[in-house]
């Protein structure tokens, strides 16, 4: 429902073909990766080529109030960029350059349309890399990981995407455009509006260029995966590993259906009988690899792991790290709906969270499979249901609900890496309480005084 | 009622998507539009719009399907197992039901394709005007438009040969055969790339295989199916399946990756409706061999002895190779070659653009797709591309030629046959 004025405005500032606004189109741009949120069609959907062109669209929408959906390739799991049809879709594919890649101060400067696969390929060839790896990284562009603050399997040693994100180009609700943060690992000056804006999710304003740090590529790296006959072996593993003060670049844990679903979907030869296996990736300089690969393999076998293996070679990592990354596939095609959880405790309560789960899935009668980040504390539960049948789909929004209050009950957050978007909103005061919601509302007016900046994510206000 | 058909099936096919836009990654036509039309998830809530009545028939949703190049990428990796290869067929026949076919499609696939008659007097004037009409290129067997017929100057069309290779072919005797086979050709093979089929009736004579080449042979129909007119395609399949049930050989040879598919799978899925003939399309699909698959795994051919010194690389045409898998076997015949250096390009399975009616329809788009194909492949520095279907060579030429390369392309047993040759 947009006025004729403000579409002949929009095709001024970006020319007829960046404008789209047939029906076929607009049900393109109505969804993205989150199951379970309806789809909204925008009015129109815009394509800027260029920052000059972000601007001026904030600057027509802020004048028209017209609300902006900034996309980047739809991978989120939250209705993140779900329009509305009051509203426009921004779509930021096209502002896909990498500008500048200094192998001396360790940054790269890139457009937030980058893919982040592409990105890490130009820097491997400075031995360079950028650690933040999403499962989508050969799809999600870099603003749409920065405004989430992505994470992903190297968390646990290398942290993420807000541990990187050096300084920002942002488009702000006006269509002003303000620079912050740099390119200097020290940085002090006025308030932090670096670390605010990531994880934004849209709400606070348009990157339009990024500055993110880059650490040198490990010179060798070894994986292993070990297999359990309990939760709690595995469990305890992953605290003595810390104990000893390794600290892997990737420590992953599956359950026993995530188990046997990747053995139903690729044989693998994990035993089905297992509760749970964790994949270890340790990385570094050769000779200190080697030393904490036998370490960690000690531990394994000090916790009574039915069997661990090595991999020798790249060839043998493939084919190990292999059942890792058809967790999900696997799990995806038992049922004909997949949701994927988010919910993250401290790493040393993943024991209780995995129980937690399994009474969950047993009381509302559902089936979870969990795997995720052990390492960080990062779980996904994963509920395999059928969105037509209602009936189900009322006891899935039960065992949601409870699993982010058993997160929250073990001191842990609603999500790790997913963000909030649409599907998390409601459960925000949970976390934070009355004050604390109210608080980043007024930072979110701050910004967005007339609330066209992703209304209805993250923060919600009156009349979204 | 065959899966194609089955609104219900398409239904549940499309609701295994779980939009996670994985297919992005690989989908050749999203890397150039970067648009959610463009790739499989995009098309699959289109599909998923239209089934539910949020969406109708429109022209503007007949467009967007129009934009796949049916290369299968996004099937093979899908996390989901989607297979969007049955979505985007199965929803262009569910529009032809609504809609009919356009008027373009009709012309083509019932003014032209259905009627061997027709193709060969069609293709016979071609023949007799093109001189006229094209400007012929200085070293490749193709030329250039002088008029403006509707097709980009700077494209070059392939010369249709002046008899077609059936006719061009009388049964080879081969003493003591090893096997008999029936050749079909394909109407690229048959009509314009003659040496490729000449090729491959040498390559197979040299192995001591005995070729027919049966005259009534006709199109395979895959371009009425892939753009959902079902029925036609069905007709069409018939005539193939009768055509060489007769034949009484061990097997049939195929020399295009889409002619090959037809064979092995779509033949007696479009009849599965009709017992009879889906169970002879079946016995027949077991017989049906690529040529370079037939030479390696089932004759084990002759090693040329012929000295050819030539830098070589070879494109995955994406029937070839995700659906029949045949991938390992024309790189053994080239790297049997004495002389021959074997350069891999790197993402040989990259589609070529090509995809039927996609480079008539979206001529520019289908030149972006291919102009990375043709980096990847300067980037070997080989002087000859080969592959194994006749759709790629002519995609690949016109793009080489337009891309400013003099890169020759040939279809794997012309080597070959250059090869024992000398
Ligand atoms: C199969 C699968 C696996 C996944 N695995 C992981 C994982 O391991 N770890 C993880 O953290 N996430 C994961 N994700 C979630 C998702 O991939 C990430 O959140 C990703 O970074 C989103 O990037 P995008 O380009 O798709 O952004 P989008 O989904 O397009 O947008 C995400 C958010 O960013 C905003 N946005 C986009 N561009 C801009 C911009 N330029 N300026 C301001 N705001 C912007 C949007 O409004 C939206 O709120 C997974 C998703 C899927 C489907
Ligand atoms: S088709 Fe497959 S890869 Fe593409 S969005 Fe659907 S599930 Fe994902
Ligand atoms: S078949 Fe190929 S062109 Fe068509 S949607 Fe899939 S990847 Fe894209």
């Amino acid at each position: 429902m947009l006025s004729p004025v403000f579409i002949r405005n929009l095709k001024a500032c970006l020319g007829e073909e960046n404008v789209l606004l047939d029906p076929e189109d607009l049900i393109c741009y109505s969804f993205d990766a989150a199951s379970g949120i309806p789809p909204r069609k925008p009015g129109a959907v815009a394509i800027p080529r260029s920052r000059e062109q972000v601007s001026e669209i904030l600057r027509v929408c802020s004048r028209h109030g017209v609300p902006v959906y900034p996309r980047g390739s739809g991978t989120n799991l939250t209705g993140g960029t779900v329009p509305s049809p009051d509203g426009i879709v921004l779509s930021m594919v096209e502002l896909s350059q990498i500008l500048d890649i200094d192998a001396e101060n360790l940054t790269a400067t890139a457009e937030p349309g980058v893919v982040i696969d592409k990105l890490n390929k130009a820097v491997a060839q400075f031995g360079l890399m950028y650690p933040p790896d999403p499962g989508t990284v050969a799809t999600c562009t870099l603003g749409g990981s920065v405004a989430e603050c992505s994470g992903g399997l190297r968390g646990l040693k290398y942290g993420v995407t807000r541990d990187y994100v050096m300084g920002l180009e942002v488009v702000v609700a006006d269509g002003s455009i303000i620079r912050v943060g740099g390119k200097t690992v020290k940085n002090v000056s006025g308030y932090d509006l670096t670390r605010l804006f990531v994880g934004s999710e849209g709400t606070l304003g348009i990157f339009t260029q990024i500055t993110v740090r880059l650490v040198p590529a490990p010179q060798a790296r070894r994986s292993m995966l070990a297999v359990f006959d309990s939760v709690d072996k595995a469990g305890q593993t992953v605290a003595d590993i810390i104990i000893h003060r390794v600290v892997p670049a990737t420590l992953e844990i599956m359950d026993d259906i995530t188990i046997r679903s990747v053995e139903a979907y690729t044989p693998v030869g994990l035993p089905v009988g297992a509760a749970a296996v964790l994949f270890i990736e340790v990385d570094g300089y050769p000779e200190v690899v080697e030393r904490e690969a036998g370490i960690v393999r000690d531990i394994c076998q000090t916790h009574q792991a039915q069997e661990v293996r090595v991999a020798k070679d790249e060839v043998e990592r493939d084919r190990l790290w292999e059942a890792r990354r058809v967790a999900l596939p696997a799990l995806a095609r038992v049922k004909p709906t997949t949701i994927l959880e988010d919910a993250t405790v401290p790493r040393s309560k993943i024991p209780n969270m995995l129980s937690a789960i399994k009474e969950v899935a047993r009381k509302y009668s559902l089936t979870i499979g969990t795997f995720g980040h052990a390492g960080d504390g990062n779980l996904h539960p994963t509920i395999l249901t059928d969105a037509s049948n209602t009936e189900e789909m009322t006891r899935v929004k039960a065992a949601i609900e409870e699993i982010f209050q058993t997160a929250l009950s073990l001191g842990g957050t609603l999500s790790g890496e997913h963000g909030i978007g649409i599907a998390k909103a409601e459960f925000m005061e949970w976390e934070f309480g009355p004050a604390g919601l109210d608080l980043m509302q007024r930072v979110k007016k701050a910004f967005d005084p007339q609330n066209i900046l992703n209304p209805g994510k993250v923060v919600r206000r009156a009349g979204d | 009622m065959i899966w194609y058909e089955d609104t219900q099936r398409l239904r549940q096919e499309v609701l295994r998507c779980m939009k996670c836009g994985n297919c992005q990654a690989v989908c050749p036509i999203y890397q150039e539009l970067r648009r959610e039309a463009g790739v499989a998830r995009g098309k699959i809530r289109l599909v998923e719009a239209y089934l539910g009545g949020e969406l109708p028939a429109t022209h503007g949703l007949e467009r967007r399907l129009d934009l796949c190049l049916t290369c299968g990428a996004c099937t093979a990796s899908c996390p989901s197992g989607v297979r969007f290869d049955q979505i985007i067929i199965s929803a262009r026949a569910a529009m032809i039901r609504e809609r009919g076919l356009p008027i373009g499609k009709k012309l083509l696939f019932y003014g032209g394709l259905r009627n061997r008659r027709v193709v060969k007097l069609g293709l016979k004037g071609a023949y007799i005007v093109q001189r006229a009409a094209f400007r012929r290129h200085p070293f490749r067997k193709a030329g250039y438009p002088r008029l403006p017929i509707g097709l980009d100057p700077r494209r070059i069309v392939p010369e249709v040969a002046a008899r077609p290779l059936v006719e061009a072919s009388p049964p080879m005797r081969v003493k003591k055969p090893v096997a008999q086979v029936a050749y079909f050709a394909g109407c690229l093979n048959n009509y314009i790339y003659t040496d490729i089929g000449h090729s491959v009736i040498n390559v197979l004579a040299k192995n001591g295989v005995e070729v027919s080449v049966p005259r009534e042979q006709h199109c395979c129909g895959i371009p009425c199916f892939a753009h959902g007119d079902l029925d036609l395609a069905r007709e069409m399949a018939r005539s193939s399946v009768d055509l060489f049930w007769n034949q009484r050989v061990d097997a049939i040879i195929t020399s295009c990756a889409t002619c090959g598919v037809a064979w092995k799978h779509h033949f007696h899925e479009l009849l599965e409706g009709e017992p009879s003939y889906a169970e002879k399309a079946r016995a027949l699909a077991q017989r049906t061999f690529d040529v370079a698959e037939f030479l390696v795994d089932v004759v084990g051919y002759l090693p040329p002895q012929g000295y050819l010194q030539r830098k070589v690389t070879y494109h995955d045409p994406c029937h070839a190779n995700r659906i029949l898998n045949i991938r390992r076997q024309p790189r053994a015949i080239l790297q049997s070659i004495p002389g021959v250096e074997f350069i891999e390009m790197s993402n040989p399975d990259r589609c070529c653009g090509g995809a039927g009616l996609l480079s008539l329809t979206h001529y520019q788009l289908s030149m972006r797709i291919s102009a990375r194909k043709v980096e990847d492949i300067k980037r070997t520095g080989g002087e000859v591309v080969a592959t194994s279907c006749p759709a790629c060579r002519l995609q690949l030429e016109d793009a080489l030629n337009r891309f400013g390369t003099d890169t020759n392309v040939v279809y794997v047993t012309q080597l070959l046959d250059e090869a024992y040759n000398l």
